[in-house]
């Protein structure tokens, strides 16, 4: 008998402590989004911990989508407060945010992320690329000789004679990453222009939109490697195949110089005053998002985007850019929005 | 005649070589052929053995070769004083860490001139072989305000880089200029090691400490996670013990055998062999999106251990029952105890080193568990520290040891790929321990029949 006590005893401990803590407020901030803003969160985070009275937020990774996805779940405790995201969010987030009562979203832009391509130290001389190699390279369809055609390259040198006489084997990012966006934008799709392989393809009968998701394709043959994990993964792949050429973010080629090589993109090499002059083609801005109605209940919210954006931290002298992210220079017209709550409309 | 006495010789020779078997001193073909495929198959087993210790020694020797480092970690040891008037300006600033490090790196370039450091250096080359000192700095001064003014001893770490020079991971042949090290810091580095100044010392705040933020791979430690797994087994073991030994003790002895029982052993069975993600999936929308528990808390990811242990504890908690001889029942039973004391006196304490094994091997699978994690939260950036509190520790954010090691695993600069290793050494150690105690209770309290 006095087992069958003990154990009843127990149980409802447990179960007591269990309901108790559904009763008490939350008072850290929590973070979830992408991986390409979570190094940038981190560092946030720790430092907001360290010089403020507030606990250090939480911050998660999972990607884009998926953060804008458990950020839109509704208003409350249980769900997140602030969305980290490489890319803008899009009507239909913003609509399945209306939906579930996530109404006044704020839009924070902390600042930009080259995309470089990069390979390994002392592999094949990858040092110049531009977006029509890349689309032919990784499209499944290209235009030889006028006609668009299966693709038929398999080699670096059959693409361009500039390029190494190696096998084609590209690790890109995974499509739930909003690197991947980026990438298709403004490397495959300027390619696919540039190469005129969509004119060619519009010319044949397709629609303008059809072109274009048709030029935003990869081939599907196993030269072109979706890599849905972390830059990480890429570096493994590229470490273990010499010919293999990676998509990093420039914050983890920088971390990285020591295994990697970076090639330029038409002509230009990636650095952050090049891309913060615009003249490196592929970055992208990066983004946070903050759900209004969690600002004065999660104590220290507000504090913590403001915190972010302030100039002794994303600013050029920041430690945000002296990990590698390309500053704002429209910071202080974040820092002024934040202070006014505004909201997207 | 000659045929007469040859015949009978060359008769008697075939008749010699059949006979010849019969002796045990010689072995015959069949008996030289099992004896060659019993040989054959112990050594298959061997090759297996040895294949087996083969990877396992290579597992092993790369899990230590890799981990090592992050046991060490380099420090610079230095005595600078900081004045109140530059504690209230750095309290005043929004980045007081920043400042303190400011502070600091003015301090140190002073004292390298008087030093009359032979090697060509500036404020810049400093800040990239210190770590990230400030926060040491303010935590420290904000205890104990009244040592303002005064030299104070310091021991901070250096960079990341620094640091793997250090051990060996960064040559001279290997880096590459960049912001973060620049070749000619090693001068620098190597005059500082000369006179004492930076040093290699044992990496306390790794056993101790929390994550830190990926610029600072100096700081992380896995402690916090350590408290965070362990308030995740107090869950675990509080609740699937008792209810998976109820629920066994039931299924064994007083069920009855009928459609609806065979029902639930074989849905156990399953259960079992669910793969834990799907554990975890359940926990995101029963635990948090339906009960409202707290995300990333230790109590969560208990809950849905728990769920995922139950089985294992249930399968062995049944076998042991099982093991026990009828006999024991039924002389407890004869002698007129009722069924659930016979059960209770007599046969629970006997199955109670199998009951507890099972359950140390479910707890030890569960410690290892990332999967179910991930989708609750307990995978991120955590840099709480420790709980102040019983309550707290269930409830506040943590992370546990697998999922510091996939967090830290994911980071850019290579010092955290070796933490990762670290933090899977650690966790070893703790595996292996319980595996051991497991082990020992088995061994003490077993009993044969």
């Amino acid at each position: 008998m006095k087992f069958t006590t003990l154990v009843s005893a127990t149980a409802l401990a447990v179960a007591s402590t269990a309901f108790v803590g559904a009763a008490q407020a939350r008072d850290q901030v929590q973070v979830a989004g992408s991986s390409t803003v979570l190094p940038y969160a981190s560092i946030v985070a720790e430092v907001f911990g360290e010089n403020t009275d507030f606990p250090t937020p939480v911050v998660e990774s999972g990607g884009s989508s998926a953060g804008l996805k458990r950020f839109c779940e509704g208003v409350g405790e249980n769900t997140i407060d602030v969305a980290n995201a490489s890319r803008a969010i899009r009507e239909k987030e913003i609509k399945a945010c209306a939906e579930n009562g996530v109404t006044d979203i704020m839009e924070v832009r902390i600042g930009y992320d080259g995309i470089v391509f990069a390979s390994q130290k002392d592999g094949p001389a990858f040092t110049a690329f531009t977006p029509v190699q890349w689309h032919n390279a990784l499209a499944p369809k290209v235009l030889v000789d006028g006609a668009i055609v299966d693709n038929p390259y398999t080699k670096w040198s059959e693409v361009d004679a500039s390029l190494p006489d190696v096998e084609i084997a590209a690790f890109i990012p995974g499509t739930k990453h909003g690197t991947r966006e980026v990438f298709e934008e403004k490397v495959l799709l300027v390619g696919c222009e540039e190469s005129g392989a969509m004119k060619a393809m519009m010319d044949g009968g397709m629609s303008e939109d059809d072109a274009e998701d048709a030029c935003l394709a990869v081939r599907t043959d196993g030269k072109s490697v979706d890599i849905d994990g972390d830059y990480t993964e890429t570096l493994a792949r590229i470490d273990s195949n010499p010919n293999g050429v990676g998509v990093f973010g420039l914050a983890f080629y920088e971390n990285n110089t020591d295994k990697l090589k970076v090639a330029t993109m038409t002509g230009v090499a990636p650095s952050t005053e090049t891309i913060s002059t615009g003249e490196y083609p592929v970055s992208r801005p990066l983004f946070f998002y903050v759900k209004k109605a969690h600002i004065g209940v999660i104590p220290g919210l507000k504090e913590y985007a403001q915190f972010f954006v302030a100039d002794e931290i994303a600013g050029p002298q920041g430690p945000l850019a002296q990990y590698g992210l390309v500053s704002d220079p429209e910071l202080a017209a974040t820092q002024a929005s934040i202070e006014a709550e505004e909201t997207m409309k | 005649m000659t045929d007469a006495t040859l015949s009978p010789e060359g008769a008697k020779a075939p008749e010699k070589t059949s006979a010849q078997p019969r002796s045990l001193y010689a072995t015959d073909e069949l008996t030289k052929k099992r004896n060659a495929s019993e040989k054959r198959f112990q050594a298959y087993g061997i090759a297996a053995i040895g294949a087996g210790l083969f990877f396992l020694v290579v597992l092993a020797y790369s899990i230590i070769s890799e981990g090592i480092p992050a046991f060490t970690r380099t420090v610079l040891t230095v005595e600078f004083t900081v004045t109140q008037e530059q504690f209230d300006d750095a309290e005043s600033q929004l980045f007081k860490t920043r400042a303190y490090e400011a502070v600091f790196t003015e301090a140190m370039s002073a004292q390298f001139e008087q030093k009359d450091i032979q090697v060509p250096f500036d404020i810049a080359a400093i800040e990239r072989i210190v770590g990230k000192p400030g926060s040491t700095i303010r935590e420290f001064y904000r205890a104990n305000p009244d040592k303002l003014g005064q030299p104070v001893a310091f021991e901070l770490a250096a960079s990341s880089r620094v640091d793997g020079y250090m051990n060996g991971r960064l040559t001279r042949d290997n880096i590459t200029d960049s912001r973060f090290l620049m070749k000619s810091d090693l001068d620098l580095v190597d005059v500082l090691v000369e006179s004492g100044i930076i040093q290699t010392v044992f990496n306390w705040p790794f056993i101790t400490g929390a994550d830190s933020g990926v610029d600072n791979p100096g700081g992380a430690g896995i402690g916090a996670s350590v408290v965070g797994s362990f308030f995740m087994m107090l869950v675990v073991l509080f609740l699937s013990l008792p209810i998976g030994v109820a629920a066994s003790i039931y299924l064994e002895e007083f069920a009855p055998q009928n459609k609806f029982t065979d029902l639930i052993e074989v849905n156990i069975s399953n259960l079992a062999a669910v793969p834990s993600i799907v554990f975890g999936i359940l926990g995101l929308a029963v635990f948090i999106q339906f009960m409202h528990l707290p995300q990333s808390a230790p109590i969560v990811g208990g809950l849905v251990l728990t769920l995922m242990t139950l089985p294992t504890i249930i399968i062995s908690t049944r076998a042991s029952l099982k093991a026990v001889p009828p006999s024991i029942r039924d002389a407890a039973l004869g002698v007129g105890a009722s069924k659930m004391q016979a059960v209770f006196h007599h046969v629970l304490p006997l199955a109670m080193p199998g009951i507890l094994t099972g359950t140390i091997i479910g707890l030890a699978q569960a410690l290892g568990e990332t999967a179910p994690l991930l989708l609750i939260g307990m995978v991120g950036f955590v840099a709480r520290g420790y709980p102040d509190g019983f309550v707290s520790g269930f409830m506040d954010p943590n992370s546990a040891m697998p999922a510091q090691i996939y967090t830290w695993a994911a980071r850019s600069d290579f010092a955290f790929y070796e933490k990762a290793w670290g933090g899977i050494i650690v966790l070893l150690i703790f595996l292996l321990s319980m595996n051991i105690l497991a082990i020992i209770l088995r061994r003490r309290f077993e009993r044969r029949w």
